[in-house]
């Protein structure tokens, strides 16, 4: 019964840098790249100047913030397309505290959150528990939550007071806290892979080999030297782009490092077997709205404090960025299948154009057709080399 | 009810050396099979024995097969069901195929409705509807929605549909499943009248006392092979039986001596309702024990409540379950799949790819889901430690796939199945319940199951196996009960348990023993 087993290569990964959804994130890669060098070229280079780099970043951080909640939600099959207008009425409900209420950084900080959690929630439990298709639920939350923020406001734009929550959006890091962080960005990095090559090494499987952990380190370590060096020229790391960054790592942790991910991925890909393996399906979905709603909090407080005040029209139809770069990121809408950095790049693609394009004077129509005509092809393109696959 | 004057013209159908074969398993082995106008030809054999494979066949659903189909003395060839329509065949599928939401008027002409440039006369359509109804003689509004009707009344309009087709050959599988008594005599009419507008009925059952009073001709399947044609006047119950299962039970099971301990596992009038229409139950009144070491079997056909019995008990049931389990002699309360987990009861469901396995994950991460905070991390999660566990189990399950990065759906079935296994196995299951464990597997995967189930069982776990396949049954179990209609119809012991038996405890003919 034994005898032959040994022979197989038990613990060989799939070669990963040829899977189909290794190669999606390298084009997702180099089609930034493409973009980026072609918005250069269009510019005279303004576009990759740092100042423009870093308006870039800080466009993407919103976003960007949304969309590693809305990946969490789109794994497991659910989509929310209130998160536009919930930006628009937790900001309101965190600016209106400082005006109203006179209250301070972080009570009005914790109102904005708290309105973002506790609508995340109810629009969870109202499509886990209650089941209404989220799909219903959220697109009453679109209409409602703008109507609320309408209400609340009486249709006024409110300045913020708090200069601590006007940061949020505007300061930056220094450049010294920016080096210090990069070092200590490189010191995880060396870690890590040393560290994984020792348990693969104590486990007897495939270990990297030399070349393989030398790459692992330089090239996410040539990134973030670039990137905050970028950063840097120009006045430091913008605090939302940290503000993302630590998003970004978080759930990115928590959705391949907890058994929280893994759930979520299971309950996404067949519910009906995570139900049959011990899986509460309706308790990961009502958790992923819940985060989902408490970074909708962040975004609405991080995007009105970059605007300076919160207007009663504040994020709209910023669901729709998010999900596109989800999407474009390599999340299935059927669930299952997508990435927190996948949805990040994503994020950076869709702010790239948008940047590009105004930076070029394009008008808005123009660029809401182009973006509407690239999401399309992405996803088009990627069913197409999934068929050949 | 013979009427033999039909059965010396020429046959309407003739299915010639018919054979099909699915990856690893062999389905239809050169069957022959003939059909005359005017005729109810019954078709029984064994779950698995191929009579539905030969219906899918016949009804344009697998193109690709062995051998030829002859209609009025012309060979067809069909490349999907249209074309079988086409040649006058209409099949009416356990699961009926109408669409819930639309009109029984709508359904009869779905796809052709009457119609001028597009629009639909929606008259012409709902009186035509009318017509074929009631030359069903039939009384059900055409502009009722379907769903609103009951499951004998549905079949009515399933059978309006095909004859709207013109269809001169019909084929009911397992039509009275599901009809309360009433419903089939009504349909038993229906056929009858069928019969003398010279329509040829091919009727799949299990219920043999229905097949030899309604059929002219009886053909029995077993093995994917013609075993017999007959005139069911010249057929009676115990032949038909003999027919169905007579077959050496192959070497595949091994026969260890094991170690049978306390009971493990008990169940005490478990009733669990249908989640269609609650009154109704699809299990009545079950009790039974599982002693460690102990293999039990269920036995029993298509729709007797096996699956639902055992769903139910592992949490997994829509409208749960009422009565009493015991884990160790202890009350347990199981509400949802997590409440067995927890108490290291296991399910090896009916089937992998819908309710046991994450088809686009990793063999690694379908092994681990089950135990995963166990062999993982309380929350946060430890590959390396994931490895560690999951290794030996790999190794010695011998699970053929490249690595436990390998996707789960790139390998085979039996594969598959043993993923589904190690799961539990990584879980430490004390009792295990496996419901058709080798259902869509190769003869070489399913010997090695068997044996993982032995050694299970030899190792003091309780095991619960539920099976269509009677040798799988007969050749596992220490001990088998057989279900009828929800209920307990028998007990055997291994060594008393013969096939006939059996099969006839379960089809619930003369011989049943209890």
């Amino acid at each position: 019964m034994h005898t032959g087993a040994s022979a197989l290569p038990v613990n060989k990964r799939r070669s990963k840098f040829l899977s189909v959804d290794a190669i999606r994130s390298y084009s997702l890669v180099l089609a930034i790249a493409i973009v980026w060098i072609a918005f250069a070229a269009a510019t005279d280079g303004i576009f990759l100047e740092p100042r423009n780099f870093s308006n870039l970043m800080r466009q993407t951080a919103v976003t960007g913030i949304l969309s590693v909640g809305m990946v969490m939600v789109i794994v497991a099959a659910e989509i929310d397309l209130s998160v536009g207008s919930l930006i628009g009425l937790s900001g309101m409900a965190a600016v209106m505290m400082q005006t109203v209420a006179h209250a301070g950084f972080l009570p009005s900080l914790l109102v904005g959150l708290g309105v973002g959690l506790a609508v995340g929630a109810l629009q969870g439990y109202l499509t886990a528990y209650a089941r209404i298709p989220s799909f219903i639920v959220t697109l009453g939350g679109l209409l409602a939550w703008r109507g609320a923020a309408q209400g609340i406001s009486g249709g006024n734009t409110y300045p913020i007071e708090s200069s601590s929550f006007m940061s949020l959006g505007q300061s930056y890091a220094s450049p010294t806290i920016g080096i210090v962080l990069l070092v200590g960005a490189l010191a995880v990095i060396v870690c890590y892979v040393l560290r994984r090559r020792s348990v693969q090494r104590r486990l007897g499987i495939e270990v990297w080999t030399p070349t393989s952990a030398i790459f692992r380190v330089a090239i996410p370590a040539l990134v973030i030297i670039g990137f905050v060096l970028m950063l840097n020229a120009y006045a430091g790391i913008p605090v939302p782009v940290l503000i993302l960054a630590g998003i970004a790592l978080g759930g990115s942790f928590l959705m391949s490092h907890t058994t929280f991910g893994r759930r979520l991925y299971a309950v996404g890909g067949n519910p009906e077997a995570a139900k049959y393996s011990g899986v509460n399906v309706r308790r990961q979905v009502l958790w992923a709205f819940c985060i989902l709603g408490l970074l909708s909090g962040i975004a609405g407080c991080v995007y009105t404090a970059r605007v300076g005040s919160a207007g009663p029209e504040a994020g709209t139809l910023l669901e729709l960025d998010a999900i596109a770069a989800c999407v474009i990121g390599g999340a299935s809408l059927l669930g299952g299948r997508g990435t927190v950095w996948g949805a990040c790049l994503g994020a950076l693609f869709m702010a790239s154009l948008d940047n590009g394009m105004s930076l070029k004077d394009v008008p808005d129509f123009v660029q809401n057709i182009v973006k509407g005509g690239i999401l399309v092809l992405a996803v088009g393109l990627d069913a197409l080399a999934r068929q050949r696959d | 009810m013979g009427d033999d004057g039909a059965l010396k013209r020429d046959p309407i159908l003739e299915m010639r050396g018919i054979s099909k074969t699915f990856p690893g398993v062999r389905a239809l082995d050169g069957v022959t099979f003939e059909l005359f106008a005017g005729e109810i030809h019954a078709l029984v054999g064994e779950n698995g024995a191929g009579k539905s494979t030969l219906m899918k066949i016949l009804g344009g659903v697998y193109p690709e097969h062995g051998g030829e189909i002859w209609i009025d003395g012309k060979p067809r060839q069909f490349q999907n069901v249209r074309d079988a329509e086409r040649a006058g065949v209409a099949v009416v599928f356990q699961e009926l195929s109408l669409v819930r939401e639309l009109t029984v008027g709508e359904n009869v002409f779905l796809g052709r409705e009457p119609s001028r440039f597009g629009v639909i006369d929606w008259d012409r359509l709902f009186s035509q509807a009318a017509a074929f109804l009631c030359e069903l003689g039939v009384d059900i509004d055409p502009r009722a929605r379907v769903g609103s009707l009951g499951t004998g009344r549905q079949q009515m309009v399933e059978i309006a549909k095909a004859l709207s087709h013109d269809a001169r050959i019909l084929v009911l599988d397992e039509p009275t499943a599901a009809l309360t008594d009433v419903e089939s005599e009504h349909l038993f009419t229906v056929l009858g009248s069928l019969r003398e507008r010279d329509i040829g009925i091919i009727y799949i059952s299990h219920r043999l006392k229905e097949i030899l009073g309604i059929s002219d001709r009886i053909t029995v399947l077993r093995d994917g092979k013609t075993v017999d044609t007959a005139h069911a006047a010249r057929m009676n119950e115990q032949r038909l039986i003999i027919q169905m299962v007579g077959r050496e039970v192959s070497q595949l099971f091994p026969r260890t001596n094991r170690r049978v301990g306390d009971v493990a596992f008990e169940t005490r009038h478990i009733n669990v309702p249908d989640p269609a229409r609650r009154e109704r139950l699809l299990v009545h009144d079950v009790s039974f024990a599982i002693r460690k070491g102990e293999v039990l079997g269920i036995a029993g056909l298509m729709g007797a409540g096996r699956t639902e019995l055992l769903t139910a008990l592992f949490g997994a049931s829509p409208t749960g379950f009422s009565g009493e389990v015991l884990l160790d002699g202890r009350p347990l309360q199981i509400r949802h799949p997590a409440d067995a987990i927890a108490r290291g009861i296991g399910l090896v469901t009916e089937d992998r790819k819908r309710s046991g396995l994450v088809l686009d994950e990793t063999v690694l991460a379908n092994m681990t889901l089950v135990a995963l905070q166990r062999v993982s991390g309380a929350f946060v999660t430890d590959e390396a430690r994931e490895i560690h566990a999951s290794k030996p189990l790999f190794e010695s399950l011998r699970i053929k796939a490249s690595s436990l990065f390998s996707i789960a759906r790139t390998l085979s079935g039996g594969t598959q199945q043993k993923v589904v296994l190690a799961k539990w196995l990584l879980n430490e299951a004390k009792v295990l319940f496996f419901d058709e464990p080798t259902r869509g597997i190769d003869v070489g995967a399913k010997a090695e199951i068997y044996q993982l189930i032995d050694r299970l069982a030899q190792s003091g776990a309780a095991i619960l196996v539920v099976s269509s396949e009677l040798p799988e049954v007969l050749g596992l179990s220490d001990r088998i009960l057989v279900l009828r209609q929800g209920r307990i119809a028998g007990e055997f012991l291994r060594e008393r348990a013969t096939p006939e038996a059996v099969m006839t405890c379960a089809i619930g003919g003369n011989a049943t023993a209890a």
